[in-house]
């Protein structure tokens, strides 16, 4: 009985609020618009920056967080004696198979290490050529990478063992390789070997560059994997680079190393024992160590801050919207004056009169809220539309500003309406 | 209450503004006393402290020293809330300048004061129509104040006086901002509220409008000059007893 009375009194607060601020349509629209500003940008920008951050996570984590990933190098100082132009000066760096067995052997929680080497050659399919990493590994990579085969199948132990000239092609090389027919059991060549495609590779996002490192090569979108025996067998160690005029040879073993460890929690130590491990063996830093669970937390990291920063922003442009309310609220209360006058002399409380002018406030705020709820889901959506960038809105987030919206509409609005109240109804009668 | 009591009775009372080192006494000691349904204006040359007198009586205002007693009651002391809840529960508000609220329809300025007592929608909706008609304008229920004539505007004033049947009737020349035809019109009204026996306080400058009450104050720099019982003179259309 009492509760629904109140309910009715708050109804009429309402009513006579819209009534209010309908009376000044422009400006009320005017300044709600500060805080629809606000919270838009908020949720927007939240969006934005978290699906940005779950791509880079994703990526990181297709990594695997479980492995750390050697690359081998090519040290800046060879670099430069070779870029010299020393005609046949056969270069020799990077990771090789007796890394591989001393951190097998030496480091305890290493359970898996995949070896893979990287040559970039012209892939054919007859007249039609694409520019690819081609990438000798094992058999167990798709599932200690998290890389799957799309489309029929990786090759096996035995076809590793075999040598067997099989070959599993990215499915971004689809397009330029095999345009009209599907490349199933089709044959494509490099240089003079013809490998038969037995699978197609899910399409993933660029691998993650540590930063300093590998500034040398960019790697190439296209990748076909071939078993790493067939690949030691092809090429043999040495690589033949002609450029301009000049040859380079270079003689790596292994380019890439994956090694898996048993458990997340010890991922770090292993990976600071293989760094002192291969800071011993080799007398220059040709390699590098990706370690992926090290860099999802820095992007963790880096996300909190941009957290921050945003948080920042929002705070400070709800506090303009805020002010910009005040603001008009204080206009109002004193052109209003003659009407707080009447409504104390007709037995209006101070509650009263600060109920009403908490309750314009608070349906401004409000509004602008709602307004900016709707701007906010509405531009990622747009966003992930035309610019195609990934957004997510966690549902928190239209929840959380809405809620700061109103709690601005109360805080900026308590002063104008404790000013209304506090008038002295005589004084207020006088106003003209 | 017997019925000789009076409704209100000012004693001894003083107010005093002070605007810096000046002070300015506007009542210097009035008492006085108002019987049930007596038709009371108050008279006296600018300056002399009808309003101030009038803004106590209505409980907007309290005095500096001395006592109100308002039906037997002494107000003078009370907190604001409980001011508030007087003013809207026993008194009612006529002003010069009618005072409607002005984004309000007509019958929504009416329902004013039972709003603020917490009488429900319904009722309040109910009774502010009732009385509307009773001040004949139950065809401008939905117009704004900016679309009635003066008059118009007055009688919703007196309308939202009466709504929440009060004690007291206070008005501030209430045919001040009037031409004579609608300043008649409102003074037949008042007669007519004071044939039904209710009270009434008014400050007014014309003389012809004091001679309809039965009595008349006179006030000189905030002191009670005279107090004449007089015959009703005017139209009285139910007439007194
Ligand atoms: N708020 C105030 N502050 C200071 N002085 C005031 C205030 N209100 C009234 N006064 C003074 O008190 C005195 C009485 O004022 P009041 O308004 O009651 O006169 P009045 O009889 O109503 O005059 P009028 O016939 O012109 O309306 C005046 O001298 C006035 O200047
Ligand atoms: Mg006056």
């Amino acid at each position: 009985m009492r509760f629904g009375m109140r309910l009715s009194r708050l109804r009429r607060t309402v009513r006579l609020g819209v009534k209010s601020l309908w009376l000044h349509r422009l400006r009320s629209l005017l300044t709600a618009l500060g805080i629809v500003f606000g919270v838009c940008s908020v949720i927007a920008m939240l969006a934005i920056g978290e699906g940005a951050s779950f791509e880079a996570q994703e990526q990181i984590k297709n990594l695997g967080s479980q492995n750390i990933i050697l690359r081998s190098i090519k040290p800046p100082e060879q670099q430069k004696v070779s870029d010299r132009g020393s005609q046949s000066f056969a270069l020799q760096y990077g990771l090789g198979y007796a890394d591989l067995r001393r951190i097998r052997e030496t480091i305890p929680g290493v359970t898996l290490v995949l070896p893979a080497r990287v040559m970039r050659e012209y892939v054919w399919n007859i007249s039609r050529r694409i520019d690819t990493e081609i990438v000798g590994t094992v058999s167990w990579y798709p599932e200690m990478r998290n890389h799957h085969v799309a489309e029929g199948r990786f090759f096996t132990e035995a076809e590793m063992e075999s040598r067997a000239n099989v070959c599993v092609i990215g499915r971004e090389m689809i397009p330029g390789l095999f345009p009209l027919e599907s490349p199933l059991g089709r044959h494509v060549r490099v240089g003079s070997d013809y490998y038969q495609v037995i699978g197609v590779m899910e399409p993933r996002g660029e691998p993650i560059a540590p930063e300093g490192g590998s500034q040398a090569r960019k790697p190439s979108q296209n990748r076909m994997y071939i078993p790493l025996e067939t690949a030691k067998t092809r090429y043999g160690e040495l690589l033949v680079k002609r450029r301009s005029g000049s040859i380079e040879a270079e003689r790596v073993q292994l380019h890439e190393l994956t090694i898996q460890v048993a458990s997340l929690e010890r991922v770090r130590p292993v990976s600071e024992a293989i760094q002192a491990l291969l800071e011993q063996s080799h007398k220059k830093k040709d390699y590098e160590v990706v370690v992926p669970l090290e860099l999802l937390k820095r992007a963790e990291r880096t996300k909190q801050i941009f957290s921050i920063v945003l948080g920042s922003i929002a705070a400070i442009s709800l506090l303009v919207g805020g002010i910009g309310i005040m603001n008009i609220m204080l206009a109002s209360v004193t052109e209003r004056t003659r009407e707080i006058g009447i409504r104390r002399a007709l037995g209006a409380r101070r509650r009263d009169i600060i109920l009403q002018f908490l309750t314009e406030t608070v349906m401004l705020s409000g509004a602008g809220g709602i307004l900016g709820v709707l701007g906010g889901v509405l531009i990622p959506f747009l966003v992930s539309r035309f610019a195609g960038m990934k957004t997510i809105i966690v549902f928190w987030s239209p929840v959380l500003a809405f809620t700061i919206s109103a709690l601005v509409g109360v805080i900026f609005g308590l002063y104008p309406a404790m000013r209304a109240a506090r008038m002295d109804p005589v004084e207020a009668l006088r106003h003209e | 209450m017997p019925p000789s009591a009076p409704i209100l009775k000012l004693d001894e009372v003083r107010k005093t503004y002070r605007m810096g080192p000046v002070t300015v006494e506007a009542l210097r000691g009035l008492s006085l006393e108002v019987e049930a349904g007596e038709y009371v204006s108050i008279m006296g040359p600018s300056g002399c402290g009808k309003s101030t007198l009038l803004n106590l009586l209505g409980c907007l205002d309290r005095p500096s020293s001395g006592r109100y007693l308002l039906g037997g009651e002494d107000i003078s002391n009370l907190e604001d809330d409980a001011l508030s809840l007087v003013r809207s529960q026993r008194l009612g508000f006529i002003f010069q300048s009618y005072n409607l609220i002005q984004q309000l329809t007509v019958v929504e300025n009416i329902e004013v004061p039972l709003y603020y007592q917490g009488v429900s929608e319904e009722e309040s909706r109910a009774k502010a129509e009732r009385i509307a008609s009773m001040v004949g304008l139950e065809h401008r229920l939905e117009h704004k104040p900016f679309e009635l004539s003066g008059g118009q505007q007055q009688r919703v004033a007196i309308a939202r006086a009466l709504v929440n049947d009060p004690l007291l009737i206070l008005a501030d020349e209430p045919t001040g901002n009037l031409d004579s035809s609608s300043g008649e019109e409102i003074l037949r009204m008042f007669d007519r509220l004071h044939a039904e026996g209710r009270t009434l306080v008014l400050v007014t400058h014309d003389p012809g409008v004091s001679q309809r009450g039965g009595r008349t104050i006179r006030l000189r720099d905030g002191r009670v000059e005279s107090d004449l019982r007089h015959p009703k003179s005017g139209s009285t259309p139910g007439g007194s007893p």
